[in-house]
């Protein structure tokens, strides 16, 4: 049970590396460590902190609530033929929902600082992951449809065994769906520029301006692994769960450092969008996660009836 | 329970008026704690015990009527609830009641208490009956004693004329029960819920549930019936809009339900109906909710939005019951009805908390507030504890109702034919952005009254409330953990009822099953409370140890930053509402730069929202009927003579007419 947990946690680890690795290459430069990363967050860890005096409570107890928050999440998802450390129906309602409460204290800590800048980065973090909540549950609803079954564990566990040969194309679907949410729920690109010079054009590192020490530690340990919680739905999704588990855990390292060099990629060869062409991209996840419902419709014969 | 002892109950809240000024109120106090104890004895032993039914009968003596009080589970269920809010209120008017002491006069105070006293008896009332002429009589005095709370401070023309304007709806809504039970009487001979089953059994069905569903839904609040909602909720003391957004809109959900009961035919119909409705309730209301300045006003959409997620589980139950899908109705109507529950405990100390707010402030524009949670603390605690929770957000209470709904929704998926599966896709797509939506909007409020620095120097010389307005909040706030940390608790009795109630009897095993999976909620949720309260002691170890300085706020280079810079509440909903136009009229009144104006003169800049149901339902259809009614006014004139050749010529028609026969 615990194989899972701590594949996606040790995964966390290399996630962000692997993905400044990807940017360096491509873009010809030497470039940092894969671990880099993570000695940045060692560093910070030794560092004192300095808060606003504007700020209150909330600004102090809103990290490791998020961190909470995401650690939690990470419980309910399966690898392999075996359950998750905690799988109940309708786990993956909380999933969702655990994650919104790591996100509604993120937004109310930035503003606590009383920044416009943080101000606008909290708006703009809400609105966007208001948007996007459609799409995963469009996501979820076609897992329970094809599956029958209305937990992470139960899905991927019969995920292959519908019987259905069709099952690859929902599964490549649901691939691609997944990564554009991650994309958008991580505050990547195209949505999102972490690396932007601009405080006027961020969305999560303008939310995270006065956060110091500690408290940033807390939060990009956060991020690293909301990412590689990511990945591994993906990866379940892909991957029979009746594989061997040793052939499996090999290809779980294999499939995350793949699913961090597209990132890279994706940050390599795409432009962040115009702000307010967000929404409209944004949309457009949901209307695909629509248009694979629809096929999924097909595949389970219900449009023929 | 004995109906005597109720209607000695009902008896002594007469002496409130002469009872002297200062024990006025713990007078009252000792009533409603006794009508509270003996409606929740005979609620939780309704609630616990076999019997499905517990009837109390009392001969009046004079008048040789029976005074009859009939519980049921679903009765029972409701009387707890208001018995909870409304005792919460209470305590907490003490306090926020306190300021207008010497204002107001001992007759003021009488009035106020006695209508506090029967808006919760009708309530009870309203649960308790089953014949439709006595309940139409209690849904009255319900509507007449929250209209004199609203109207509390009566001497604010606005109040009044909002006062007013609600009892005018109001009994629009009466009007169509009025006429649903009428036709029920006609036809049956007995004018009662009971005798709604067998009227059902040989008429149409969905017409007459047509007429209950408006009638109900002008009190709950379903758009586009809830023009008064938004008017009436900001106009009363916060302490009555608690009780009256947390419990009285809920007696409209009631009503629904008790009419389903017994309905038969078209379900289907009556199922989307409800969810349509229900869908469109909870998406424009936290839609409008965004936009809205006032914090009450924001509040009053949020309630709107929560009876939309309220119907959709009834909506969701009804189709079930259609579909003969016994799984979905199950979640649908337990889902639903723990959602009363969870809205009427969260709702209520949002709306306490405004009015503390309010009472530190003097005034609920939330562009004016800000860094409350430094002067307000508690306060500050305790609206974040109903904002987390009224997101429906995981481990507070109204994430376990949304759950139930979900799950429903997500279990039907798998069996469900083509449209019905198109049907429960939108009703997920629905909900998610009801719950992406009010994370937005509640953001926004929490965020601008609490965080930061103060707007205004109203805000910037606050102080917190008195003790006895923030100690009554905390029996709600342990409620809202219970049940998001033990939800097994309440969500079993809420099974039963809904069970019980709709006859869903040869339920899926697996299906119940999963109400044992609501322990494992309750572990991971107590697994994340621990790892919160393990990382934040650790962060404790860890800053003892290192140096932490206190500086301003980053300013990007300007060393100056005042309150004026912060983000506001319209800035935060800007791009929302650039979104959104379509649907909500965003006035904005200002006067353009033009083009030869070299030096701009001084200027100013107001936006407004408007209601567009409001306007269309209620304001324009009322300046069409004013307008023709003024130009019928030029027969009255004032003279005499005129008045006297009105009644001839009225007496000569008749006089014609009876020759003829007509008449």
């Amino acid at each position: 049970m615990m194989i899972g947990f701590t594949l996606i946690l040790i995964t966390a680890l290399f996630f962000p590396g692997i993905i400044l690795r990807t940017k360096s290459i491509v873009s010809g430069r030497k470039g940092p460590g894969i671990l880099q990363p993570v000695k940045d967050i060692g560093v910070l860890l030794q560092k004192g902190s300095v808060f606003s005096k504007t700020t209150s409570i909330i600004f102090q107890i809103a990290p490791a609530i998020t961190l909470s928050c995401i650690i939690c999440a990470t419980l309910v998802i399966p690898f392999a033929n075996q359950n998750a450390i905690i799988s109940f129906e309708g786990d993956f309602i909380f999933f969702s929902y655990l994650l919104a409460l790591g996100k509604f204290f993120a937004i109310i800590a930035a503003l606590d600082t009383g920044s416009s800048f943080e101000g606008m980065g909290a708006n703009r973090e809400a609105f966007f992951s208001m948007l996007i909540e459609p799409a995963f549950f469009i996501l979820l609803a076609t897992f329970a449809m094809l599956t029958g079954f209305t937990s992470f564990s139960d899905i991927f566990n019969h995920f292959f065994i519908t019987g259905n040969h069709y099952v690859l194309i929902y599964s490549l679907l649901g691939f691609y769906l997944l990564v554009q949410i991650a994309l958008v729920e991580n505050s990547r690109l195209p949505v999102d520029d972490p690396k932007t010079h601009l405080e006027l054009t961020m969305i999560h590192e303008v939310m995270i301006l006065d956060n110091s020490g500690f408290d940033k530690a807390l939060i990009h340990i956060g991020t690293y692994l909301k990412f590689a919680v990511y990945g591994s739905l993906m990866y379940n999704l892909m991957v029979p769960s009746s594989w061997s588990i040793y052939l499996q855990t090999a290809l779980f390292f294999g499939f995350q450092a793949f699913f961090a060099a597209i990132v890279g990629l994706v940050e390599s060869f795409m432009p962040r969008n115009k702000m307010n062409r967000n929404p409209k991209f944004i949309l457009t996840i949901s209307s695909i996660a629509l248009i694979a419902f629809m096929i999924i419709l097909i595949l389970t014969e219900k449009l023929s009836q | 329970m004995s109906a005597l002892l109720f209607l000695i109950i009902l008896l002594l809240t007469f002496p409130v008026f002469i009872i002297p000024k200062a024990f006025k109120y713990y007078y009252t106090l000792l009533v409603l704690i006794g009508g509270i104890i003996m409606t929740s004895l005979a609620g939780l032993d309704v609630l616990s015990g076999s019997s499905h039914e517990l009837k109390a009968e009392y001969l009046i003596p004079v008048i040789q009527k029976s005074f009859v009080l009939t519980i049921d589970r679903l009765s029972a269920f409701f009387l707890i609830v208001i018995n909870i809010t409304v005792f919460v209120g209470f305590i907490y008017a003490r306090g926020y009641l306190r300021p207008y002491y010497q204002s107001h006069n001992s007759l003021r105070f009488s009035i106020h208490y006695f209508s506090y006293l029967w808006l919760y008896l009708s309530m009870i009332m309203v649960l308790l009956i089953r014949d439709g002429l006595p309940f139409l009589i209690v849904w009255e005095i319900m509507a007449l004693s929250s209209f004199m709370l609203v109207i509390f401070d009566a001497e604010d023309v606005k109040i009044m004329k909002t006062g007013i304007s609600y009892l005018i709806q109001m009994h629009v809504g009466m009007f169509f029960i009025l006429i649903a039970f009428l036709i029920v009487g006609k036809e049956t001979g007995e004018m009662s819920f009971d005798a709604l089953g067998y009227y059902f059994s040989n008429h149409s069905n969905i017409l007459l549930f047509i007429l209950f569903f408006t009638g109900f839904g002008i009190k709950a609040g379903f758009i586009p019936l809830h023009t008064w909602l938004p008017q009436a909720h900001p106009a009363a003391p916060s302490h009555v809009s608690g009780v009256m957004s947390g419990v009285m809109i809920k007696m409209g959900i009631y009503g629904i339900l008790r009419v389903l009961m017994s309905v038969q035919y078209d379900l289907l119909q009556i199922g989307i109906l409800i969810l349509i409705v229900s869908l469109v309730s909870g998406i424009l209301g936290v839609m409008m909710a965004i936009v809205q300045h006032d914090l009450k006003m924001l509040l009053a959409y949020h309630s709107i939005e929560n009876i939309g997620i309220i119907g959709i589980g009834i909506g969701l139950g009804v189709i079930g019951l259609a579909t003969g899908n016994n799984g979905l109705s199950l979640f649908g109507f337990s889902g639903g009805l723990l959602h009363v529950l969870n809205h009427s405990l969260f709702k209520s100390i949002l709306f306490f908390n405004a009015g503390s707010v309010y009472q530190a402030t003097h005034t609920r524009n939330i562009e004016h507030l800000g860094g409350l949670i430094k002067k307000m603390p508690y306060t500050a605690v305790l609206f974040l504890t109903g904002s987390l929770a009224i997101c429906g957000l995981p481990p507070f209470n109204g994430f376990v109702s949304e759950y139930l709904i979900y799950l429903g929704m997500f279990k039907s998926l798998s069996a469900a034919s083509l449209y019905q599966s198109i049907v429960l896709l939108g009703t997920i797509v629905g909900l998610s952005l009801i719950g992406g939506l009010a994370i937005f909007c509640f953001t926004k409020a929490f965020g601008m009254v609490f965080l930061g620095e103060a707007r205004s120097a109203k805000a910037s010389s606050a102080a917190e409330v008195s003790k006895d307005m923030i100690f009554p909040q905390y029996i709600s706030v342990a409620f809202i953990l219970l049940i998001g940390l033990a939800s097994s608790w309440f969500v079993k009795p809420v099974f039963k009822i809904s069970a019980e109630g709709f006859g869903l009897t040869d339920i899926d095993p697996s299906v119940i099953s999963s109400v044992t999976d609501l322990t494992q909620l309750s572990i991971i949720s107590g697994i994340f409370i621990l790892s919160v309260v393990i990382l934040l002691f650790y962060r404790y170890l860890h800053l003892r140890s290192r140096v932490v300085s206190f500086e301003p706020t980053w300013g990007c280079g300007y060393t100056s930053p005042g309150p004026k810079q912060q983000y506001t509440a319209t800035s935060y909903a800007y791009n929302y509402n650039h979104l959104a136009k379509p649907v909500l009229q965003t006035e904005k009144i200002m006067k353009e730069i033009r083009e030869d104006e070299i030096f701009p003169a001084r200027r100013t800049f107001r936006s407004h929202s408007y209601d567009i149901f409001r306007n269309f339902l209620i304001n324009k259809p009322v300046d069409l009927i004013t307008g023709f009614l003024k130009q019928i006014a030029v027969m009255q004139t004032g003279r005499i003579q005129h008045y006297i050749l009105y009644a001839f010529i009225f007496m000569l028609i008749v006089l014609i007419l009876t020759y003829f026969n007509i008449i």
